[in-house]
């Protein structure tokens, strides 16, 4: 120990301080701080870009699955379109049928009332007519046949035998 | 790994004296390597001709501190063998230390034979100080210049930085984080970088044949310990303090027991840093030594093949060392600071 003290050099311990020291603030600021703080700037930017491929990753899956999810919606859609419109074809034709079936009903139902009417008004003039031939051949006959009263009852009897409706 | 310059250094004219010389001259060699020095010295040897003793290296200033400042080159001083004036006083190196005498140079002993010159305040920029701005200086270059290739490449490391930004990332993520915690742990960064590095670096420095030994001086680990020591306490929290003065979870003559210990505590873990740096760099520099001055001494083939080749496992061993000292007092450090900035609730989890 007395040794040691006695080898203890207070100019060899005062330089060592003041030249550590100072060696110690120097580093500091040009070498330890740049260093470090660039090798945690690397390190958070080699983290940062990690994550972010991750991150990317992740968002190419998910558009992945989004995109997958569309087509089947897209594919789901176009078979609920064409169902639909088969649907709706179907439907029209039906629709289209009946229309028609009704419409040809309506129109027979039309031209039968216009037969109908026509009949009867065929009927109403050959009434008249035969009215008007009755009136016509009973003015011949009774112009004719009012001088013979038993030609005239066989003619009238004729006559109505002919015209029996 | 020290071998050039020790047998350049060695002496050759103890070829004559006999073995036990050679040995004491050895054993002085080492503990006078181990010492700082004045001059740096690279080697030296005796000129045969002139017989006197040539050094080769290259002078440093001498600043004393003597009612003012005195400053002269260390050539001046002549490792001891001339007295120097300065102003109207007489300067002589002893044993490595600065004495002030009188013209002559007389330097007087006690009865234990220690001198009781007056010795002036030694600001001197010694060896040891050149070691320490060389590897303040080369770190300062290495890891500006790592700071700025982020900058010039892109946030990656380029040139002979890169080797170091592992080394950097290593004691963030396994010595600061893990004892410090992710909270506090950017606080003491700076310091345990600066710390790991300038042991690690001279622990290597002195294990090249400059003949360096920064961080076997005790110095420049009690320095090191004492910030440590200093940084734990200022940044002390009440938890720190607490199981201290009043630890928690025990009876109260405990607490009243363990309060001393506790307070011993705060100073041994700064103090055991001081020291385990400094014997074990110091120790591998005496081994180390040894073993190359075993060459010398067997003087035969078998002999100095073997030490050499045990020099040569233990300079491995060394380098080894260097760096698990460096990383060891990190990593205490880190630890102590950890245990300042503890925060209460972190107390139940561990």
């Amino acid at each position: 120990m007395e040794k040691l003290i006695n080898e203890f050099s207070f100019g060899l311990f005062f330089w060592q301080l003041l030249i550590f020291i100072f060696l110690v603030l120097l580093l500091k600021k040009f070498a330890w701080k740049p260093i470090l703080d660039t090798v945690n700037e690397r390190e958070s930017s080699i983290k940062d870009a990690m994550s972010e491929a991750d991150k990317a990753r992740n968002e190419m899956a998910a558009i992945q699955e989004s995109n997958q999810k569309v087509l089947k919606e897209a594919r789901a859609e176009r078979e609920a379109l064409l169902k639909d419109a088969r649907n709706t074809g179907a439907e029209i034709l039906a629709q289209a049928k009946t229309d028609a079936k009704t419409e040809a009903n309506k129109i027979i139902s039309q031209a039968q009332e216009a037969i109908q009417n026509e009949k009867r008004a065929a009927v109403n003039e050959l009434k008249n007519q035969v009215a008007q031939i009755s009136l016509e051949i009973a003015e011949k006959v009774i112009d004719t046949e009012l001088a013979n009263k038993d030609k005239q009852a066989q003619l009238v009897d004729k006559l109505l035998k002919d015209s029996s409706l | 790994m020290g071998l050039t310059a020790l047998s350049a250094k060695d002496p050759k004219t103890s070829k004559d004296n006999n073995g036990s010389d050679l040995k004491s001259e050895i054993k002085s060699y080492i503990l006078h390597h181990l010492e700082d020095s004045h001059d740096f010295n690279l080697m030296s040897y005796t000129d045969k001709i002139s017989g006197k003793k040539v050094y080769i290296g290259m002078p440093l200033p001498v600043i004393l501190w003597d009612n003012g400042i005195k400053i002269f080159s260390s050539t001046k001083l002549n490792h001891g063998k001339t007295v120097v004036q300065s102003g109207d006083n007489y300067y002589k190196l002893y044993h490595g230390k600065v004495y002030q005498t009188d013209a002559k140079g007389t330097i007087n002993f006690d009865e234990k034979n220690h001198p009781i010159n007056y010795k002036p305040l030694d600001f001197s920029i010694t060896k040891n100080v050149v070691s320490i701005l060389f590897t303040a200086l080369i770190m300062f270059l290495l890891f500006k210049g790592l700071a700025d290739s982020y900058k010039k490449n892109g946030m990656i490391a380029k040139g002979l930085g890169r080797f170091f930004e592992p080394l950097v990332l290593y004691i963030r993520d396994e010595i600061a984080i893990p004892n410090i915690g992710e909270k506090h742990h950017k606080r003491f960064m700076s310091y345990l970088l600066t710390l790991f590095f300038f042991i690690w670096f001279l622990n290597l420095l002195g294990l090249t044949p400059l003949g360096i030994n920064v961080t076997g001086n005790i110095a420049i680990t009690f320095a090191l310990a004492l910030i440590t020591f200093i940084i734990t306490n200022l940044s002390g929290k009440k938890t720190y303090w607490k199981h201290i003065f009043w630890m928690p979870g025990v009876p109260i003559p405990m607490k009243i027991i363990l309060a001393p210990i506790e307070l011993l505590g705060v100073i041994i873990k700064p103090f055991s840093l001081m020291i385990r740096l400094y014997a074990n760099i110091s120790a591998g520099h005496i081994v180390l030594m040894s073993l190359i001055s075993l060459m010398f001494i067997f003087r035969n083939w078998l002999g100095s093949s073997l030490s050499f080749a045990l020099a040569f496992s233990i300079s491995i061993i060394e380098i080894l060392v260097a760096l698990l000292q460096a990383y060891i007092f990190t990593v205490l450090s880190a630890l102590y600071f950890g245990f300042a900035v503890e925060e209460h609730d972190d107390h139940n989890h561990h």
